[in-house]
């Protein structure tokens, strides 16, 4: 059994591929039916649908790890801020993270409800121009546990991004759960009827994360999602006292700048600790505005901007195919 | 079923490490758990449920290593400075450690089914269950395949904010 298992292990063609269900190692999948039915992805006429509702998204970052804890929520939530500060812009952020989603506190949203309108529901608004979505709000009490397995999970994503009127957007930005499972699959499946322009991945410095996020990195090569580039969270603290910097988490094996050198990978930035991010998070706040001086909000702003460059040049090179 | 009850039917107690929210310490607590416990003189086995993400065999030093067969079903990896700790992750069954392991539900909880009906653990006073994040598909299998036995209860792990 364990060398049948090995096996298929190997030789699973994914599940995001042609041969999925249909490959000689599929035979006595659990997956095979789901994988053969094509379950995994929209079928044409919700394909076109999903197309139909995400064409007016200028732009759209998924924002991943494979790790948890390291900061995806955080950052994602800092990233839509940083981003809707241009009051010409109009941002989106989506949380997929159905077991543990982080954004309606992060945003200072807890506690709003969604409404239906004949066009569709309606996303949170924080600001005017930044619309937050999230399973958060559809909770009747946030210490509700979402008890889910797979596909009812898939079902509820293919609704945010179908039933949404997100209207005219510059930005769609993605905060998912860590692992590389049900959730990713189906967000990279759904928007493939739209374009992705690329991922960002979030790590922290010490090996036991960059050995998720090694697997995160395949797992994006596997479904073809460009890599924006890796940010090395809660690198490093500098205490406001004596300013002596620690290494709280000390990157035995080179930390995420290594990782990207030997993965031929863009390494976005580092962003020290800031007991400030925690509680602003905590208190539904941007910390990017109430620590404006943080060596934090520096290294976030600096990475936000090579975010926002990266999409625009993608957005010029798609134009220059068309 | 009478193979079945045999592989738990050894173990004394078994000890969920739970969190929901990710990256708290569950795998560095179910490993320090174990080791306390193995110096305290316990047997120990860890079982590790996080397929997307298995962090204890590199915690224990042993992602080299590779699992056999015998006649009651899978031998766990043996760990530790006495080599008593059993230990059981998707990480052993990997070619490549940074192998991407993409599955969805339903393939996630036969793996998991056979991780506790098919390694044979032997005499145990304690065996830890180290999960993943969330309330998922990984956590239901985990639950329902362990009700017939000693489900000692859960450990939860959080941080401060």
């Amino acid at each position: 059994l364990a060398a049948q298992l090995s096996l298929s292990l190997a030789e699973c063609p994914g599940t995001g591929s042609a041969q999925a269900g249909r490959a000689a190692a599929c035979q006595g999948c659990p997956n095979q039916g789901l994988c053969a039915a094509g379950a995994a992805g929209p079928d044409p006429a919700e394909a076109a649908e999903l197309r139909a509702r995400l064409r007016a998204v200028r732009h759209t970052v998924l924002v991943l790890s494979g790790k948890g804890g390291v900061g995806k929520s955080t950052f994602s939530a800092l990233l839509a801020h940083g981003l809707a500060a241009d009051e010409t812009k109009q941002v989106a952020l989506l949380d997929i993270d159905i077991c543990g989603p982080s954004i309606p506190k992060m945003m200072g949203l807890e506690g709003e409800q969604v409404h239906q309108s004949g066009s569709g529901w309606s996303p949170v608004y924080v600001e005017e121009n930044l619309g937050v979505m999230s399973v958060g709000f559809l909770l009747s009490s946030p210490d509700d546990a979402v008890i889910w397995r797979g596909p009812k999970k898939n079902g509820l994503i293919k609704q945010f991004l179908r039933d949404v009127d997100w209207g005219e957007v510059d930005y769609l930005i993605v905060d998912t759960p860590p692992g590389t499972s049900d959730e990713h699959l189906s967000i990279v499946q759904y928007l493939s009827a739209t374009h992705i322009d690329g991922a960002v991945i979030v790590t922290t410095p010490q090996e036991v994360s960059l050995q998720d996020v090694r697997k995160e990195i395949n797992f994006c090569r596997k479904v073809k999602l460009p890599i924006i580039g890796v940010v090395e969270n809660m690198s490093g603290f500098v205490c406001p006292k004596c300013k002596n910097e620690s290494q709280i988490f000390p990157p035995t094996t080179g930390g995420a700048e290594k990782m990207c050198q030997n993965l031929n990978v863009s390494f976005l930035g580092k962003v020290p600790l800031d007991p400030q991010i925690g509680k602003s998070c905590d208190g539904g706040q941007s910390f990017l505005a109430e620590a404006p001086e943080s060596p934090a909000t520096l290294s976030y702003r600096s990475i936000i901007q090579r975010i926002q460059e990266y999409c625009e040049q993608h957005h010029l090179q798609e134009e220059k195919i068309m | 079923a009478l193979a079945e009850r045999t592989n738990l039917a050894g173990v004394r107690h078994i000890l969920l490490v739970l969190s929901g929210k990710g990256g708290v310490g569950k795998s560095t607590l179910s490993t320090e758990l174990a080791l306390a416990l193995r110096s305290a003189g316990k047997r120990v086995g860890i079982l590790d449920v996080d397929l997307c993400g298995p962090s204890i065999p590199r915690m224990l030093r042993v992602q080299d290593s590779a699992v056999h067969q015998c006649d009651s079903g899978w031998v766990p990896v043996f760990v530790g400075q006495d080599k008593a700790i059993a230990l059981m992750s998707i990480g052993f069954l990997l070619e490549r450690p940074d192998d991407a392991v993409v599955w969805r539900g339903p393939k996630k909880n036969a793996l998991i089914k056979q991780f506790v009906t098919d390694v044979a653990w032997g005499e145990l006073d304690f065996l830890i269950v180290d999960t993943p994040p969330g309330t998922s598909d990984e956590h239901i299998s985990t639950v329902e395949a362990l009700r017939p036995y000693r489900l000692l209860g859960a450990v939860l792990v959080t941080t401060p904010q």
